[in-house]
Formats: structure tokens, sequence, C-alpha cells
């Protein structure tokens, strides 16, 4: 396998430009004689649609959810960077550019972060044009906050709901498409497998989640915007469809697998609290602008908050971090809290959780203000604990929540299938190893509005692309495999619950290849996988039959995947001997605790390459060169 | 704490459906609604029985999926609350709970609790949205608009889309939504240009898909989880009055 990333040459900055230049277009008029299948309609997969209609091409959407309006994304909370300078405070594209690189802890590849950062100001410039309205300030201007991360202010937002109002807006624009005949939309359909021809990526099989019929679907490039795959720690503040299943399926018919051990961990959410939690819920890192986050200094310290004396707390990111206090990376806050709560200085029931106080804030710019700023977000805190964080602080813990890995893609946002496309947070490319506060969203729209439309022309003019239906051989081929998986599955008739095995699962990953993994403990989950795997497919049991809505066959076929693309997501772990953003090796760490990278022998992307069942994927190095932002220690102190 | 549970059971669209009663007797305080129906499903599955489908996802309330009527109401008793962000602590112990889905003839159920809300789809296809190829917006600070449209174009874009103002409106009307969607656009500079075809496609598209008419019972606004105002029902009306009548002026 050969990884190219066909990075154009040139300056960085100049490189989209030169780029865009040298593609192939395709003329209006032949643009509708292709046909294109996006998976998913997220933020990525919903704006990419629309914008490929627009331009003319023949596009079919899928969604497992019942309505494109209904994608992972509406549940982003905080907001979307772009490098405006709106605020005058000093941003820039190229400031933009070097935090993401340095964010991720110099693990993506400088051009595309590049063209990331550069494309996040038409994103804003779109999504105002849509109507999605974003907060303002009195003079009628957008407003902006500031992110983990960043010295400058350049998230936008609206309210706490951020993520639904840019979804809304892609939907909207994809509504307008699918209400034209542009675009043909297949809702509650998910997606099982990819079909190949001839090592070209010619089409889709998908269940209908409602009648259980196995169908084919051809197209001339096939586009995953699936999301990520959080959820293989079980509990995480993904929505609970999200799964691997598209992106592992690719995986398995030759896409390579980039960094799946790349899996970011949020550090405010709401603590677990009790076995019967199905899901953990994200208190936007927003929060972190006016709540200060802290601890007893004592251990063991179990008198209620507003009794512990100021000279009695640990400010311990104020303490740790001075410059960036409590808006440090997520990786950073995360492990800190871990810390504190290991030394038996965490709060609430479980001793797994730390405070994030506002009355520091309250006093200083009154509740009104606060209520304004994160009033949806007081209220679900207060729903979901019974809680006033107006009056007691709110109880946080770190939690899985974003994935930095991916289906690997050149900078063409093609995967190594040729024609076989992957865009949001189901590619790997520009957040490294660590993914910095409202950049995923941005990631999202920026591949599905600006990039992804036309790099595809670029691809569709030049591929060798026959005649095909869904006759062909290899669909019938794939339409009998995910039917053989199913009646497998139905025939089982064992003794346990894909939930059951999906918990297990999820707290083995979380346990040893979670918030921090070492070489003994990865090891043993290698060992410990196969062997739930095995009782998977031994003892699961899915009443009723494949042959309509059956929820615990959509969880089980999903749950199946997750089994095992977490050996990938361990093997990579494993090897990655080093520390670097969110993977913290324990071996490798720096006498006060940060991350250790090691450039030398770790400066590349892994990408992991299927060879079968049960045989070690090969790993696959992408060496990267930083030309512009110079490999450095992070430092947020 | 113990619960009967009362839930419609329907296999699919084409069989009747009934309400079939369970009994928990382990439900803690902390638990969700639905981590409370995950428990009986669990149970269920190791019996051997169906579990019972319903609709869900985002589980924070902001997804729009959840769809159900709890003791006559949708979304249960507690205010500006989806399902899935119920929480058992709202509930007595040895309580009855009957669970249907959210009714409406335009919200046709698939299986059990689960309904197809399509036909929302089909409205904002005949003019939810402002056209703006990609690529082709100006600098977005070079239209300012007022804090309190902006603010008040977010009161109604915060709409989710569930559903639950169709079922509890006695005529099962769509006109909360619409307006939501109507009343987003209406207030901003960008929408203004469409404003009239907007409406007009809209209402028609919700009569079509056989919503009834508002009869001003204001029982949606009660049930929507987000507490959009029926004001903006009112504001519709207008719209839809003054686009008809002026559509082929100049
Ligand atoms: C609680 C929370 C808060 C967040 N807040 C922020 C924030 O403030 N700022 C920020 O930048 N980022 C935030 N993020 C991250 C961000 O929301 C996501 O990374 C991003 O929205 C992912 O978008 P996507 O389009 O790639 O995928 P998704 O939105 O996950 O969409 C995936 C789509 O694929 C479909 N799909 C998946 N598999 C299949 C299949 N097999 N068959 C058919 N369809 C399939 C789904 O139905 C869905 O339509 C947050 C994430 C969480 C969990
Ligand atoms: S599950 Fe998303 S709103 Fe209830």
């Amino acid at each position: 396998m050969i990884l190219d990333a066909k990075m154009p040459s040139g300056p960085v900055q100049d490189k989209w430009d030169k780029h865009r230049f040298d593609m192939k277009l395709i003329n209006p008029a032949n643009k509708r004689k292709f046909k294109v299948l996006v998976v998913g309609t997220g933020l990525g997969g919903a704006a990419a649609a629309a914008s490929m209609a627009e331009l003319g091409y023949q596009v079919e959407a899928f969604t497992y959810n019942d309505s494109p309006r209904r994608a992972h994304s509406i549940a982003a909370q905080g907001g979307i960077n772009a490098a405006k300078n709106y605020q005058n405070d000093g941003d820039s594209v190229w400031r933009l550019f070097y935090d993401t690189v340095k964010g991720g802890d110099f693990r993506s590849r400088e051009g595309n972060v590049y063209r990331l950062a550069m494309v996040s100001r038409n994103i804003i410039d779109q999504c105002v044009a849509q109507g999605v309205p974003f907060a303002r300030e009195y003079g009628g201007l957008l407003a902006n906050r500031s992110f983990g991360g960043a010295q400058v202010s350049r998230t936008f937002y609206a309210r706490g709901q951020t993520g639904q109002q840019l979804l809304l807006g892609a939907y909207s624009a994809l509504s307008k498409e699918v209400g034209g005949g542009r675009v043909k939309m297949h809702t509650r359909k998910e997606m099982m497998d990819i079909v190949n021809i001839d090592g070209v990526c010619r089409g889709i099989v998908t269940r209908d989640m409602v009648t259980g019929k196995i169908e084919s679907h051809w197209g001339d490039a096939v586009v995953l915007a699936t999301g990520g795959y959080g959820n293989v720690f079980f509990l995480s503040t993904n929505a609970q469809a999200c799964n691997v299943t598209a992106t592992y399926r690719a995986y398995k018919k030759g896409a390579a697998f980039a960094n799946p051990c790349f899996t970011q961990i949020h550090p405010t959410c709401i603590p677990v609290s009790g076995d019967h939690q199905s899901k953990l819920t994200l208190m936007s890192e927003s929060l972190r602008n006016d709540g200060r986050i802290w601890v007893p200094k004592k251990v063991g310290d179990n008198r209620s908050p507003e009794l512990i004396p100021e000279n009695e707390r640990d400010y311990y990111l104020e303490r740790k971090y001075p410059s960036f206090g409590n808006l440090s990376p997520r990786d950073i806050s995360s492990r800190a809290a871990k810390e504190v709560c290991d030394e038996g200085r965490g709060v609430g029931a479980t001793g797994y959780g730390v405070y994030l106080d506002f009355s520091t804030a309250i006093a200083r710019v009154g509740q009104e203000m606060i209520a304004e700023r994160y009033g949806n977000l007081f209220e679900m805190y207060e729903r979901i604990t019974g809680d006033n964080p107006y009056k007691t602080p709110m109880r946080i813990f770190p939690a899985s929540h974003y994935t930095m890995g991916g289906l690997w893609v050149d900078y063409n946002l093609m995967t190594t299938v040729p024609g076989l496309h992957a865009i949001g947070e189901a590619n790997f490319s520009d957040h490294g190893a660590n993914r910095l506060g409202a950049s995923a969203l941005m990631q999202g729209l920026a591949d599905g509005y600006f990039i992804l439309p036309y790099t595809i022309g670029n691809y569709l003019a030049q591929a060798p692309l026959d005649k095909i239906d869904t006759n062909h051989a290899e669909f019938k081929k794939a339409e009998d495999e995910a039917s053989a998986k199913i009646n497998k599955i139905m025939s089982l008739k064992g003794k346990r619950t894909s939930t059951s095995f999906h918990r297990e699962l999820g707290l083995l990953m979380w346990d040893k290849v979670g918030m921090g993994r070492n070489e003994s403990g990865i090891k043993e989950a290698l060992s410990k996988i196969p062997q739930i795997r095995e009782e998977f497919w031994s003892n699961l049991t899915v009443p009723g039959s494949g042959a309509e809505l059956n929820v615990s066959l959509e969880r089980a076929l999903r749950t199946a995947d997750f089994l095992e693309f977490a050996e990938l997501l361990a093997w990579d772990a494993l090897e990655r001997d080093e520390s670097c953003g969110a993977h913290y090796r324990e071996e490798h760490i720096h006498p006060d605790g940060e991350a250790k990278r090691d450039d030398t022998n770790f400066a590349h992307v892994a990408a992991w390459e299927y060879q079968g069942e049960n045989i070690k994927p090969v790993r696959h190095q992408e060496q990267l060169e930083f030309e512009n932002v110079h490999l450095a220690v992070r430092s947020y102190k | 704490m113990k619960l009967k549970l009362n839930i419609w059971r329907q296999k699919n669209a084409k069989t009747d459906g009934k309400m079939t009663s369970y009994q928990l007797n382990h439900v803690e305080e902390d638990m969700s609604f639905l981590e409370m129906l995950d428990i009986l499903n669990e149970d269920l599955i190791l019996k051997g029985d169906d579990p019972v489908a319903f609709d869900h996802d985002c589980r924070e309330g902001i997804c729009g999926a959840c769809s159900m009527t709890i003791n006559g109401t949708p979304h249960g008793p507690e205010k500006e609350t989806t399902t899935c962000q119920l929480h058992m602590r709202k509930f007595k112990d040895g309580q009855t709970i009957n669970i249907e889905p959210f009714r409406a003839k335009a919200f046709p159920v698939i299986k059990d609790l689960v309904v197809d809300r399509n036909a929302f789809d089909r409205i904002m296809q005949k003019g939810g949205y402002i056209s703006v190829r990609t690529g082709q917006a100006q600098d977005a600070n070079n239209i300012p608009i007022s804090k309190k449209n902006a603010d008040l174009a977010m009161d109604a874009a915060a709409c989710i889309g569930c559903g639950a103002c169709v079922a509890a409106c006695p005529n099962g009307a769509a006109m909360l939504f619409v307006s939501a969607k109507v009343n987003q656009f209406a207030l901003l500079p960008q929408g203004q240009i469409e404003r009239k075809e907007r409406v007009i496609g809209m209402v028609n598209q919700m009569e079509a898909e056989g919503f009834g008419a508002c009869t001003n019972h204001f029982e949606c606004e009660a049930a929507c989880p987000k507490s959009i105002s029926v004001k903006f029902i009112a504001k519709l009306n207008t719209e839809y009055l003054k686009a008809t009548l002026t559509k082929n002026s100049f």
C-alpha cells in the first residue's frame, strides 16, 4: 500500500489555490452524468450533498436517522472557529493554522490544516447567508467567545446550540435540493458495506431499518460522512447510534485506517451516576470561559463545596498552567482532573468528579449575563443532576467525546480505495493527536462545503468509470454477506444482550486504552477483546427477525464491528510508543507529567491495512514534514 | 422504586396495536426515562420478547428524535423537557405510567412508539431555506442584524422538530413547527427575498400532508420542549395573508 498524500508543491499558503487551478473540471452539462452516494447527513454529509447537487451532480444521500435533521452533529454546543479576526485581537489564518498544528501536538499535515484555516472564513459567511442566527453584539455584528487552546476570541456560536443551528442550515440547503429532485434522500437506511469493482469503489449495500430489506446502490463515487467511533468506550458524549460500522467496513474492503488510537476525552462532562447509565452528557467547554475548576486541597475532604474556604481549594489548572488556566487544551485538562481524583481529592458520590464553579463570574458580571451565555446548559445540568449550578458548583469529569483517528485520506479527501472519500469526523485529517474545541464543526463544514465538491470533480473527470448497475456480481456478493451476517446473529439464541457486550467492551477500553495507557494494560486489552468477541458470537441473543424494524439487531450489528475495531485501536495505541496529544502513554512523560513526544521515531501518521480475519493488520507510515510550524514541546504554561 | 408501565405495542404499520402492561421493580431516581425503558428492554430481550421500539439518539434534548406521549402529555409531565431529559425522580414509587406514540394523522405509527415524521421534511423542502449557493456569500459582517432580531430569530430557530406540538394539538396541527421556521427567516434580512414564496409553499404543503387547522388551543406551546411561543403562529397567519394578497404585486 502506498500512502501518497498528493500534497501540492509550493508554499503552504499557496497550495490550495494552486491545486484548485491544477484540478480537472467537468463542464456543467456533463456533471449530471455522474452519481455520487453520500453516506451520512451530519454537518459534513449534508453540506457535501447539498453543494454537489447545486453543482449539478446526481446525489443520493443516506442516514440511519429518521430525518437528515437529526445527526449527531446537532448536539454540538459550544461553537465553531473561524479566523475572521472580527475582534481585532490579532487573529489570522496563520494563527489558526499554527494553533491547530500545535494543539494537535504535531501529528497533522500542515497543508491540510492551512487549507482548513483558510476556508474557515468562508464557512461563517455561508452560514450567515443561510440564516443561521449566530450570537450578535448590540451593534449588530457577530459576537465571539474563546475556547481551549487559543488566546484569541475566534469562536462563533448560537447560544449553546451551535451544532443544531449549523446542521439545520446544512439541512435546509439539503432540503432545497431534495425538494428540487436533485438529491434522493434515503432515511432509516443503514449502510452495511461498500462495494468495490476492479479495485474502485462503486457503491454500497444498505439495510432498510423498517422492512429489513438489503439493497444495493451504485454510484461513480462514494463519500463516507459517517462520524466518529467514540462509542467504542460504550459511555461517551456521542449520540446513541454513533458507530464505527461504515468506516470499519471500508477498512475491511481496503481503505487504510489512520491513527485509531487518537481518541479525545472531553474534560467537562457530567459524571457517571450508576450502572443504568446509557450516555454521558457534555457540558460545553465554553463554560470554562467563566467557570473555575477546583477540588479541595485535602484528601478526603467531603464537606459541601460552599463550606470549603477559599484557601483550602486547589484551582489546579490555574496553578499549573497560569497563562491558559481553565482554558488549557482538552487532553491536558482531562488528565489533570484524573490525576487529582486518583490522589483522592475528587468530589461527588463516586469520587470521580471536580468542581466547575461560577460564583466568581456571577459576582463579576451578574447572574443574568451568565444565564444569557449558558442558560440552557445550566438547565440541562439541573435536569440531569437535580442541582442548581447558579447556587452550587457543577460537578464534572472527563468522558470519551471525539475521535481524531479515522479513514486515511489524501489532500483530495480520498481514501486508499479509489472513488471512496471520507469527510468530517470519519476521516483522520486535520486534528493530529488532539482536536481543539470548536474545530470539528469547522472541519466538517470545510470538507463538505468547500473542499470535497471541488476535489471529487477532479476524480470523476479522470476516473476509469465503466457503466455498471446493481446487478453486478460484486453487489450480489456484498448483499449475500450482509444477509449471512444477519442470519448468523439471529440464529445464535444465546443468553446475553448486545448491550451487555458493548458495555463490557467499553469498560475494558476505558480502563486499559482510555485516558492513560501503558504497555501491559494495552496488552491485557488485546488479550481480552477476542474473548469478548468470541462469547458475543456464541452467546448473543436477539429476538424477533431480520425482516422488520428490530432495534436489538441494529445494536448487535454495530457492536459486532466495535468488537473487531477495538482491537485495531489497541494495536495502534501499543505501537505508538510515545505520548502525543490525547494519546498518553504513561511510559513517556516529562517529569512534570506532560506528554513526551518522540519526533525522531513517531512524527508520522500510522495507517493500518486490513489483512484478513484474526490476522494482525499491517502498519504503514506517512511521514509528516513541519516546514512552517517548528516542532516544539507543546507548552501551555 | 416500583412502577407499572402500560405501553403501546404495535408490530408494524399494517397491524393493530394495543396497550400492554409491564411491572418494573428496580427503577432508580437518577435514571432518565429512556434509561428506564432500556432496563425494561434488556429484560424483555433476555426473555426472548421483542423490546419496545422507540426513536432516540442524542439523549440530550436536542435532536428531536424521542417522541412518546407519557400519561397523556407528549414528552411527559415536566415542562420544557424532552422524554430523554425527563428523569425518574419526577415520578412516584408505585405509580402507573401510560406510554404511547405521538399520535397524529400525519405521523403514522411504524412500530410501537416509533412514528413517521417525514411530513416535516417535506414541508421544509417547500421553502424552509434561504437559497444561497455554496461559495456565493458575502462577508458575514457586511449586514449587521440587530441583536434583538437575531435573538428572536434564535428563539424560533430553537425548534427541534420533534412533533410534540402536533401530538398535543386536538387538531393535529403543525402550525407551531411551520411558524418557527417561517419566523426565523422573516426576522433576518437574508430571508426577505423568498419570504412570500416560503410561507405559501410551506403552509400549502402542511395542508397537503393532512395536518389539521389551528383553532387556538395553545396546547402546542405547553407541550413544546423548547417553549416556542404561539406568538409565532399569529405572525405566521399575518405572513401568510400578506403573502397571498400581494404575491403578484410589485
Ligand atoms: C456533545 C458534543 C458536543 C460537541 N460540541 C462541539 C462544538 O462545540 N464544536 C465543535 O467544533 N465540535 C463539537 N463536537 C464535535 C462535532 O459535533 C462532531 O465532530 C461533528 O458534528 C461530526 O460531524 P460529522 O458530519 O462528521 O458526523 P455526524 O454528525 O456524526 O453524522 C454522521 C452521519 O452519518 C450517518 N451514518 C453513520 N453511519 C452510518 C451508516 N452505517 N449508514 C447510514 N448512515 C450512517 C448518521 O446517520 C449521520 O447522519 C461535539 C460533539 C459532541 C458529542
Ligand atoms: S433523544 Fe434527542 S431529543 Fe430526545
